[in-house]
């Protein structure tokens, strides 16, 4: 008998974040990915966990800024506008060095814009997800079994940096279903929370978790530690997947559900006769700058492809620094590119060079 | 299939996920080409997903002549969960035949208000398992979501569907090896097995190995994909 069970993207989500030991999950129903609270509601209590349905997403990000300062493995999620809501929180949560999941299954925007599948919080997860200097680490899942194994290493990253990630998703990949394998996801060594509000049992001195700073030299040095384990990060945990771009004139970058249009898209450009290739970044912050930087010393053009009015371009055209020309082709509001549209788009590309 | 569990009204319910529409949709084609005078209806009861329904497979059924009864504005900018309005009336003519597609899990709260029309009806209550599905995987996690349906709808189930399947990777020992899975739920639940499912475009060769390890071939059921594939 096979191993693997047949999953949607929402379920996977939740399953991989049991099996990874998150025992609190806090949320607000939004589509499309309210599954994931639905199968938390069904598992959390089996496993002695809890799946709490607060009053609002204001709400919940406060629960879980809670659940994580008490040192347990925790998350929320919800979608597009519901994260908005949560950004407040959001920044409590990293301005207090705290570890925990935050799921964006995103739909149309902007307002509360529809329930079909979008790329629209690009600016939001990698820039402005609440008020401060922040950042989130933000993975960005492309297939079921990636919304279940980037579960499992969000939670990891977060625990090993002390700082919140993200999982970018959208409302395809939460509701399609595929095959997902359970069995082998890498496990890291992580720090002690030797940090935690748990009760200091008369053993050792207390706490605290905050993010108030009066004095700013105070704030500011907070700010300077915290961007210390950032430059960490940026340093150690990019992560991309390339397909082709070895002798790739043109290189298409595109993450998530968008990927896999795009990579149908080269094998379709390929046949036309033009050397497309892809560089799918997993993880948007960390941004993969490095080695499209050098892959502009090869490739002739680069194309960004995303389901929004172009948002990652920018980071491309950062990364690029004026080398090769970067140009954008999307769809927005819940339309999802189709692959002739993307290969007609890599045609015209080419055709312009 | 036995098709002598299928009446003039068939209501599909099963676990979300399960592959309860593309059944549903596969049902109805199976009848209409059976039977081509004879008028046949789906309905789409669906009031949870706005993702996956029947409205998706609109096209396919009308070319098959397969009459859809959809919510007013499926698949317009005001896809509000309702029920469609013909539904009553169709589920009410002894002369045709009815599929009811309804929504996963607790969406079958959506049929308590058809409860006498289908209890009148004397309609097969359809109940879908998919061994792949990690909810209902264990025959009692079947019996589990089937209690749940039958308490929400006020029906009763009168038949088990096995629609075992892993998508697209669906394998044929991946439905040999749910045989025993279908079994396990079909006592269970005290409910005949109506069918088992199976797609000949993935697993050509399946009616072959399912006699040889002993499946009774006349409970085999072809389908195609008649839902919507994103990717």
């Amino acid at each position: 008998m096979s191993d693997k069970v047949l999953m949607k993207g929402n379920e996977a989500i939740a399953e991989a974040a049991i099996a990874a030991g998150c025992v609190y999950f806090f949320g607000y129903p939004i589509t499309p990915q309210t599954e994931v609270a639905e199968y938390m509601a069904r598992r959390l209590p089996k496993v002695g966990g809890l799946c709490l349905q607060a009053e609002s997403e204001v709400a919940a990000i406060n629960m879980l800024m809670g659940a994580s300062a008490a040192g347990t493995r925790a998350m929320t999620s919800s979608s597009s506008p519901g994260i908005s809501l949560k950004s407040e929180g959001i920044s409590y949560i990293a301005g207090c060095d705290l570890p925990c999941l935050i799921v964006n299954v995103q739909r149309g925007g902007p307002g509360l814009g529809g329930i079909q599948p979008s790329q629209q919080d690009y600016y939001q997860a990698t820039r402005g997800v609440g008020h401060g200097d922040l950042r989130l680490i933000v993975l960005a899942p492309s297939s079921v079994q990636e919304m279940a194994s980037l579960t499992a290493e969000a939670f990891d990253l977060a625990d090993t940096y002390r700082m919140p990630a993200m999982l970018l998703a959208d409302g395809a990949l939460g509701q399609m279903m595929e095959p997902v394998d359970f069995s082998a996801f890498p496990k890291r060594d992580l720090p002690p929370k030797d940090w935690a509000t748990n009760g200091t049992k008369g053993a050792r001195k207390k706490n605290i978790v905050n993010s108030l700073f009066i004095e700013p030299d105070k704030l500011e040095q907070s700010i300077l530690t915290r961007y210390e384990r950032y430059k960490k990060v940026e340093a150690e945990e990019v992560r991309y997947e390339e397909v082709m771009t070895e002798d790739a004139d043109i290189v298409l970058v595109a993450f998530g559900i968008t990927a896999r249009i795009a990579k149908s898209a080269i094998a379709e450009a390929r046949k036309a006769g033009v050397k497309a290739g892809l560089l799918r970044p997993i993880t948007l912050w960390p941004f993969p700058k490095k080695r499209l930087c050098e892959l502009a010393d090869t490739a002739k053009a680069f194309v960004s492809v995303e389901m929004s009015m172009g948002q990652m371009v920018d980071d491309v055209r950062l990364a690029v620094n004026g080398k090769r020309p970067v140009s954008f082709f999307g769809r927005t509001g819940g339309m999802i590119p189709s692959v002739e549209e993307v290969t007609a788009e890599i045609l015209n590309v080419s055709a312009s060079l | 299939m036995d098709k002598r569990l299928v009446k003039s009204c068939s209501v599909v319910v099963g676990h979300y996920g399960g592959g309860k529409t593309n059944f549903a949709v596969n049902l109805a084609l199976a009848l209409k080409a059976e039977k081509p005078q004879t008028p046949v209806r789906i309905a789409d009861l669906d009031t949870v997903n706005p993702y996956f329904r029947t409205a998706d497979a609109s096209e396919l059924l009308l070319s098959r002549g397969v009459i859809p009864l959809l919510p007013e504005f499926a698949g317009s900018n005001v896809d509000i969960p309702m029920i469609p309005s013909a539904l009553r009336s169709a589920v009410r003519d002894p002369a045709g035949f009815t599929v009811v597609d309804v929504g996963g899990d607790d969406g079958a709260v959506a049929l308590g208000m058809f409860r006498s029309d289908i209890k009148a009806a004397d309609a097969g209550v359809f109940f879908v398992v998919n061994r792949f599905r990690p909810l209902i995987a264990t025959a009692e996690g079947a019996r589990d979501c089937m209690a749940e349906i039958e308490e929400l709808s006020g029906l009763r189930c009168t038949a088990l569907v096995n629609n075992s399947n892993l998508g697209a990777e669906t394998e044929a020992r991946d439905l040999l090896d749910s045989l025993e899975y279908a079994r396990e739920c079909a006592e269970l639940c005290s409910l005949p097995i109506l069918c088992h499912c199976y797609m000949p475009a993935l697993v050509p060769d399946l009616p072959e190995k399912f006699a040889s390890a002993g499946g009774d071939p006349s409970l085999l059921f072809p389908m195609e994909q008649a839902t919507k594939q994103l990717f």
